[in-house]
């Protein structure tokens, strides 16, 4: 895998705060992701790595610093907002796909309505990413009737038919069942592969080993350590990233 | 039994008259307040908050006004203003504002129930507020608002009766007029009722069909 890359970074955050009230959830988090690197994001339940995550497209306004995406800090909303947001993927913990459109429709809706593409090419191009993603033979049906692994896959493939600059998954294995969550998996591997931009908060050890260029690790809002795989997983630097491995790694 | 239907053979005409003017008034007020209220409803879970405060300020305002005083108002102190309105457009104003604070929270109850990652999905595809509105969440929200928008509409079909004492001729009215012809009040009341009956029942099997159509819409 690629550990360098090129050019200027795609996403930058720079001394960026958040609160929930008197809680600080994002306590001065500087990082920045390279085009085409993959970033996976770990720590304790309520660390704030899916509010950094969410922060990227504003689906959380920060309090204070300053978010740049591809050279344009973010639009604080409207036009340039919802711009800047078809122009990043964004893949839930709970998938989120429209339950009264079929699977095909979720994904040529945003090409159709926000890209304003024709029917004709959005569905082309979708049908080639529900087979990218292997559920071509689900097209038709609603997402109710697919199983969790499924609806995400189909979810990655709807976030993908909008040709983002950079993907941001929220936990995406989180909702499902142990078997699924390979298939998942492998759809994100290859995609980082391929050589997409990607920041991954996730449990998945095993995937930020093999799929990551670099592994951050938050606590507390903070952003603890910034490491390669082998390094952070070898050899954590604080305390509290050895108590957190410790805990997930005796299992 | 015979001196209830010549109550009914003997005054068709004003019973139809009656009854015209309540569908007419019924049916404006219904397209005006579906218009109205889904504006404002759509304000009220909007993102920005001057439109979400005046919302709550209209439907506050005129939930809370009995029926009686918002047609006063519009009969009586709108004519002050020199705007020259006739009875029946000030009565299907008056039933279009008040039945617009209901439309909206019904509207608004109803997007409630969809559940908030619909929506979140939509935004982070980059769809505006709009497309987020009409082509995610109400159509997912219609299911849920169908019955309570039926009863806000039914209450409202009987509300125009409150017209009658702004002098429109509408069914309301149809009392006053029959005690001046010296008609038995029971008689005349069971008609009316009857009457309402049978413009309710299309509203119900409506309800019925729109339940049983957005049922399978998943």
């Amino acid at each position: 895998m690629n550990d360098v890359t090129t050019g200027e970074p795609l996403i930058v955050l720079d001394a960026v705060n958040k609160w929930f009230g008197p809680l600080h959830v994002l306590d001065d988090v500087s990082l920045s992701v390279g085009r085409g690197e993959v970033v996976v994001v770990i720590g304790p339940s309520g660390s704030g790595k899916s509010t950094l995550c969410r922060a990227i497209n504003r689906l959380e306004p920060i309090n204070s610093g300053t978010i740049t995406f591809d050279g344009q800090p973010l639009p604080a909303e409207g036009k340039p907002l919802a711009k800047l947001r078809s122009e990043v993927g964004m893949v839930f913990q709970s998938f989120n796909l429209f339950a009264h459109k079929t699977i095909l429709e979720n994904v040529t809706l945003g090409p159709v309505k926000v890209r304003k593409e024709k029917p004709a090419a959005a569905r082309e191009r979708g049908l080639a990413l529900l087979d990218r993603v292997g559920i071509a033979n689900q097209a038709d049906k609603f997402p109710a009737q697919l199983s969790g692994g499924q609806q995400q896959r189909a979810a990655i493939a709807r976030a993908l038919a909008m040709q983002p600059k950079a993907m941001l998954f929220d936990e995406p294995t989180s909702a499902l069942d142990p078997e699924m969550v390979g298939e998942v998996l492998d759809v994100m591997t290859a995609l980082a592969r391929d050589g997409m931009t990607m920041v991954v908060v996730t449990h998945e050890m095993g995937f930020a080993r093999h799929a990551a260029n670099r592994v951050i690790f938050m606590a507390d809002g903070k952003l603890v350590e910034d490491a390669s795989p082998a390094e952070f997983f070898e050899n954590p630097r604080s305390d509290r990233a050895k108590d957190f491995l410790s805990k997930i790694l005796t299992h | 039994m015979g001196e209830f239907f010549r109550v009914l053979t003997d005054n068709g005409q004003l019973f139809v008259d009656g009854f015209t003017n309540t569908v007419k008034l019924f049916l404006i007020a219904a397209v005006g307040s579906l218009v109205l209220g889904t504006l404002l409803g759509a304000m009220r879970v909007s993102p920005v908050p001057a439109l979400r405060s005046f919302g709550a300020t209209y439907v506050n305002l005129v939930r809370n006004t009995p029926l009686t005083l918002v047609f006063a108002f519009l009969v009586f102190a709108v004519p002050k203003l020199d705007v020259n309105i006739d009875y029946f457009a000030s009565a299907a104003i008056a039933l279009t504002v008040y039945t617009s604070a209901f439309v909206c929270e019904v509207i608004r109850s109803g997007v409630n129930t969809v559940a908030a990652g619909q929506a979140e999905a939509a935004r982070a595809l980059g769809m505006t507020f709009g497309q987020v509105l009409t082509l995610i969440v109400l159509p997912q929200a219609l299911r849920a608002m169908v019955p309570p928008m039926m009863s806000v509409f039914i209450a409202m079909l009987k509300n125009t009766t409150i017209a009658a004492g702004f002098s429109v001729l509408e069914a309301g009215a149809i009392p006053a007029y029959m005690a001046e012809r010296g008609e038995p009040q029971f008689a005349v009341l069971l008609w009316i009722t009857i009457g309402f009956l049978i413009l309710i029942l299309p509203l119900v099997a409506l309800q019925r069909f729109l339940e049983r159509k957005w049922r399978v819409a998943r």
